[in-house]
């Protein structure tokens, strides 16, 4: 069998993955402008009033989007974390510390828009039942893995060190989503999950969905640029990069 | 074995310890995760009565009363299969409408009536608009008025 020429891991290597990453994140970030702009458009004057809540339910365009994404960002940075573990690449490690601070964003938002919208349905903006912790806890283990890789001076160490924390802390994903099942909580259970119809109406539905989309392809696209940073910090010692500082240089 | 075999091996023992150690736990402080108890678990005792818990569930159709004194409100929190009658003085959230899901904070006073502290608004995830909610409503009451 002759082997094909495209070979996906050679983006593996930091100095190809660099200009992929320059070539993507663009794209990304259009994508995300336009469907945010277009979620927006959705959730504020497609989408119709609740009939229980009124127009406060509109948060949820921005809360439930934000929710997933600061979960599966997790997951996600969990992943990079053990295959860095497993292949010693530097460039999984990179990813991993890129997400973090994109999901603790989310995490916060979630968190905040959450207690925006408590107030007015629920009558409180903070409760201890078993979601609103297990989402706080993560908000906490995100602001920890951040810490914890920045306070560690030699590289390769806080790598590792960080990617424990990231496969430690992903324990805690699950719970978050289960919760509302596992345990009586205030909050309420899933609309949209895959095991069953979505419980909402379906502009109300698109408009989610689009803002979802919209926050994924924000997040590879800051998440692309942040790696392209890293990749320059990390290998500030090989030739091509000076020789790529040299022309941002001229170019700036 | 090569040694990056060994790792992943190692990663995934790791996690499923992990995960088996988070589940007991979890599974051991059941009683002090739940948010609030239902009618039901007070009845039969499982609640902790001595002191401050919540109780939740569905404002009973028809018995929110107002006291003379027109802060007191007095309503029954059912489950359906039990139901305990609640009175609190203070403000109410928006969304506390009787058919919904409400969780009362407080005591169960000596009468077995629970007088609470806090009351909170429970809304389910389903959202439509007030027209859908409408030919939902007229359903029920179709289906209701066919089985009588």
């Amino acid at each position: 069998m002759t082997r094909s020429r495209f070979n996906i891991f050679r983006f593996a290597v930091p100095q190809n993955f660099y200009p992929l990453a320059g070539k993507l994140a663009p794209i990304f970030a259009v994508t995300a402008a336009v469907l945010f702009l277009a979620g927006l458009w959705i959730s504020f004057f497609i989408a119709p009033t609740d009939a229980q809540q009124g127009e406060v339910y509109r948060v949820i365009f921005i809360h439930v989007p934000a929710a997933w994404m600061s979960m599966f960002i997790y997951l996600v940075m969990a992943f990079w974390s053990a295959v860095g573990l497993v292949f010693n690449t530097r460039l999984s490690a990179m990813m991993a510390h890129a997400l973090a601070p994109t999901g603790a964003m989310f995490c916060f938002v979630a968190l905040w828009t959450g207690a925006l919208w408590g107030r007015p349905t629920w009558g409180a903006y903070w409760v201890w039942d078993a979601r609103l912790t297990s989402q706080l806890l993560l908000l906490f283990l995100y602001f920890g893995y951040i810490a914890l890789i920045n306070a560690i001076d030699d590289p390769r160490r806080a790598d590792k060190a960080g990617a424990i924390l990231a496969l430690v802390g992903a324990i805690n994903v699950p719970i978050i989503y289960f919760s509302v099942k596992w345990w009586n909580t205030l909050h309420q259970g899933a609309s949209v999950s895959l095991t069953k119809a979505p419980s909402m109406a379906t502009t109300m539905l698109m408009g989610m969905l689009v803002m979802a989309f919209a926050a994924w392809a924000y997040t590879i696209a800051v998440t692309l640029w942040r790696v392209r940073s890293l990749i320059l910090e990390r290998e500030r010692n090989a030739e091509w990069v000076n020789e790529e500082l040299d022309r941002l240089e001229a170019a700036a | 074995m090569k040694a990056r075999q060994k790792r992943l091996t190692l990663i995934v023992a790791g996690l499923l310890l992990l995960g088996g150690a988070a589940a007991l736990i979890l599974n051991a402080f059941q009683d002090n995760l739940v948010f609030f108890h239902t009618p039901t678990e007070v009845a039969e005792g499982k609640a902790p009565t001595g002191r401050t818990f919540r109780v939740g569930g569905l404002v009973e159709a028809g018995s929110i009363k107002r006291a003379a004194d027109g802060i007191t409100v007095n309503f029954v929190v059912t489950d359906t299969a039990k139901s305990i009658p609640v009175s609190y003085s203070g403000p109410l959230p928006d969304l506390f409408r009787e058919g919904k899901g409400a969780v009362v904070q407080g005591k169960l006073a000596a009468d077995g009536h629970f007088e609470a502290s806090e009351v909170l608004a429970k809304h389910d995830e389903n959202y439509m608009p007030p027209e859908a909610q409408h030919a939902v409503d007229q359903a029920h009451e179709a289906s209701r008025t066919m089985s009588q």
